[in-house]
């Protein structure tokens, strides 16, 4: 008999725990504009390399460089530029909000403004996204109404889903933006019907998916990329790779090899993988893919490298499981700086001109949140109706739940 | 009018439905070029097209998820889950996914989708082919369930369905496909060609769900069933004599709780019988309600048969199933109550 060793099982383990020095070696981050632009009609196989690298136009100068850039006007940058600087704020008044007792629940978007916003820009009026609960960049950037947000936030008189959705979980059908589900992963496999739909109609509209790198780990996620890929689906495939799904870090969901963009490679589907803190380099994929979808070229994986600098939501605290200083550390930088910094080198914006527009956004927030906060507050002001529980269950109130309503007293 | 057998209504009311609205659409595992294997699709796909009847992957909850997401950009998808033991993969997508869409949206989106599944037992398909999950769909509000036990009914309940604004899960007992089947195995099942309710309308018609039916008029003891067991207690009423009122309730929910009250409260008597096991069934359901309104009418405790609380056996699937015996045995244990 030979001696056969025992098994042992591998947990993965992240590089550091807190107390550590952050540690990124393991991310590798690929030159500015040194990846290519392939043509959209490109063959997944021709293009693997897409997968394991990172797209990036910014430099560390804040110029915009390689094949990828060239393809937002200052304007547009400005405006991306406003649109991230307008969630950062909106974010911070709602922490803060929250913390005021005002509402129950918030999940912020520190650090990964980008790739909502740009990405919103890379779409069209009529094509629909199915966000994950950290896409509102996707709304912001789609001038979608600051107060009726924080209605909804707030679960006030106003909410326009009136009271039956955890704060932040929006819906606006007009926005491309789907209603958000707040369970993990349901939405990534919708999209491809949404977008099969398109094509079963014979539309022009494409759909995109989103979902975190932990999620990925969902059947759905899988599901999703089998239907896409079977049907060619007009459908953006978006993984938000923020490295941290609340304490688990994304080495659990993706093993120790490999990408989650690769993951596209085994359906034959083109995988990207973007630095999600660069706006431009987003815009830039984004508009690829979506090219790509509109061309009935079939599907495309995207993941977003970027870092999640606050808590998952306002019930966790990262400090037990991660350096405090690892946002510091993190190699792709504050996407709101990078672009600020890119504007000015293109003499087009500047400190004085970003002060003073973080003055004007802030003072925007605040009105927004004064007359959200008229129609009143999760425990105070007004509030929707308790016969509001019982409607919209059904298009028709069915008698049993007519019943029961009679008996709560309404 | 035809005759037809229930899986060839079912195919019917596709046909219908798909033929006057280009939004519905069908797919589902083996469904395409196929037909199903029961054959229910069989001719969709010849006839409307690949886009609109086409074979999925085996993936429940991406049938379900991309269901969901067509339901959304306008389509009225009429999906087919092959067995609905199969469903499990699927019931994040239809609970917490399909069933809440409209609530959670606030009528933003909505989901018109049909959920067709043979279910049940009789077929010696064992426990992955046999189950009753019915009471799993009708605890999550927002879904509708139906379960029709003849042809003329299914097709007008599954147009319906496709027509409904709300989701809704269709469950075909798969031992009425061919016939009308009592629970007498032992027997040939009688032709649907040979009953009533094998003639069917070749065109449109719907059947309100919600709306149960009274297959059998009866004075002594009210039998509340659907789907297999509706006929199971109507050969139990005629075997035993007893003067039985044999209720059809087509539609669990909506319930027709009116239809049910009316007659337990003419016949103070009242069995629930069904083939998915005993607890936390839907008959724990009925007999809450029938306590609730009927409790000082009833001459006797309330009855259920069912099948036994164990997984689906295969060889012992006539020890299990509540045949024509069992329902008769508990109609004279309330008589005589």
């Amino acid at each position: 008999m030979t001696e056969v060793p025992h098994l042992s099982l591998h947990v993965p383990e992240p590089a550091v725990r807190p107390g550590g020095e952050p540690d990124f070696s393991n991310v590798k981050i690929a030159k500015a504009g040194s990846v290519p632009r392939p043509p959209v009609d490109a063959a997944p196989e021709d293009i693997r390399d897409l997968a394991y690298s990172i797209i990036r136009v910014l430099n560390r100068d804040g110029e915009a460089v390689g094949p990828w850039a060239g393809l937002l006007s200052d304007e547009e940058l400005l405006t991306g530029l406003r649109s991230m600087m307008k969630l950062r704020a909106f974010d911070a008044r709602m922490l803060m909000a929250q913390r005021q007792g005002k509402t129950s629940f918030y999940m912020q978007h520190l650090g990964e403004e980008a790739v909502a916003s740009a990405f919103r820009k890379a779409l069209q009026k009529g094509d629909m996204n199915f966000p994950t609960y950290r896409q509102a960049g996707l709304l912001i950037a789609d001038d979608y109404p600051m107060v009726e947000m924080m209605n909804q936030i707030y679960s006030n008189e106003a909410d326009p889903l009136r009271g039956r959705q955890l704060p932040i979980m929006y819906s606006s059908k007009a926005h491309g933006f789907f209603t958000i589900s707040g369970n993990l992963a349901t939405q990534y496999v919708q999209a491809v019907g949404w977008a099969m739909a398109s094509a079963i109609k014979k539309d022009t509209k494409i759909a995109a998916a989103w979902i975190g790198d932990g999620s990925t780990a969902e059947s759905d996620f899988h599901s999703a990329l089998v239907f896409a890929s079977t049907y060619k689906a007009p459908v953006i495939l978006n993984i938000v790779n923020n490295q941290w799904a609340i304490s688990t870090f994304q080495g659990i969901a993706r093993g120790g090899s490999g990408t989650f963009a690769a993951r596209g490679l085994g359906f034959g589907i083109p995988a990207l993988r973007v630095d999600g803190n660069d706006y431009l380099a987003v815009y830039a994929v984004a508009k690829w893919a979506a090219e790509r979808a509109r061309r009935n070229l079939g599907p495309t994986l995207i993941e977003y490298v970027t870092y999640r600098v606050g808590a998952h939501s306002t019930s966790d605290d990262p400090s037990a499981y991660r350096p405090k200083t690892e946002s510091e550390a993190w190699p792709l930088g504050d996407p709101v700086l990078r672009l600020k910094k890119h504007l000015i080198v293109r003499g087009v914006w500047s400190e004085e001109r970003h002060t003073q527009a973080e003055a004007e956004i802030l003072d925007e927030v605040i009105q927004a949140q004064k007359q959200a906060e008229s129609h009143g507050t999760l425990h105070a002001g007004g509030k929707p109706s308790v016969r509001d529980i019982f409607e919209g269950v059904y298009a028709e109130m069915p008698a049993h739940i007519r019943r029961q309503r009679q008996k709560a007293g309404y | 009018m035809a005759r037809m057998t229930m899986i060839e209504a079912v195919r019917s009311a596709m046909d219908v439905s798909m033929g006057r609205d280009e939004d519905v659409v069908v797919f589902g595992e083996d469904v395409g070029y196929f037909g199903g294997v029961f054959r229910a699709t069989q001719g969709l796909q010849a006839k409307y097209g690949k886009t609109r009847c086409f074979d999925a992957p085996i993936n429940e909850s991406g049938i379900l998820g991309t269901a969901i997401g067509m339901a959304a950009h306008g389509l009225k998808p009429c999906v087919e889950i092959q067995f609905a033991d199969y469903m499990y993969p699927a019931y994040d997508q239809i609970t917490q996914e399909a069933a809440r869409i409209r609530y959670r949206s606030n009528g933003d989106f909505t989901c018109p989708i049909v959920v067709r599944m043979p279910t049940g037992g009789g077929i010696f398909g064992g426990q992955t082919h046999s189950q009753s999950p019915e009471a799993l769909f009708t605890h999550v509000c927002g879904l509708k369930v139906v379960v029709p036990s003849n042809p003329y009914d299914a097709k007008g309940l599954l147009i319906a369905a496709i027509e409904d604004p709300d989701p809704v899960m269709f469950l075909e007992p798969k031992r009425l496909y061919n016939g009308p089947f009592d629970g007498h195995h032992e027997k040939p099942v009688t032709p649907w060609s040979r009953h009533d309710l094998g003639e069917v309308p070749e065109g449109h018609y719907t059947i309100p769900i919600g709306k149960a039916e009274i297959r059998r008029s009866g004075g002594a003891v009210t039998v509340v069933a659907y789907g297999t067991m509706v006929h199971v207690a109507l050969a139990a009423a005629e075997e035993t004599g007893i003067d039985a009122e044999v209720i059809d309730l087509r539609s669990l929910l909506p319930l027709d709780l009116d239809t049910i009250v009316q007659s337990v409260k003419k016949t103070g008597r009242c069995v629930v019988v069904h083939e998915a096991t005993l607890t936390s069934g839907f008959g724990a359901e009925v007999v809450s309600l029938v306590q609730e309104h009927c409790f000082y009418s009833l001459e006797a405790p309330v009855v259920r048969v069912t099948g036994w609380d164990t997984p689906y056996p295969h060889a012992q699937e006539w020890d299990y199933f509540p045949g024509p015996a069992r329902v008769g045995r508990a109609l004279k244990e309330v008589m005589e109550g």
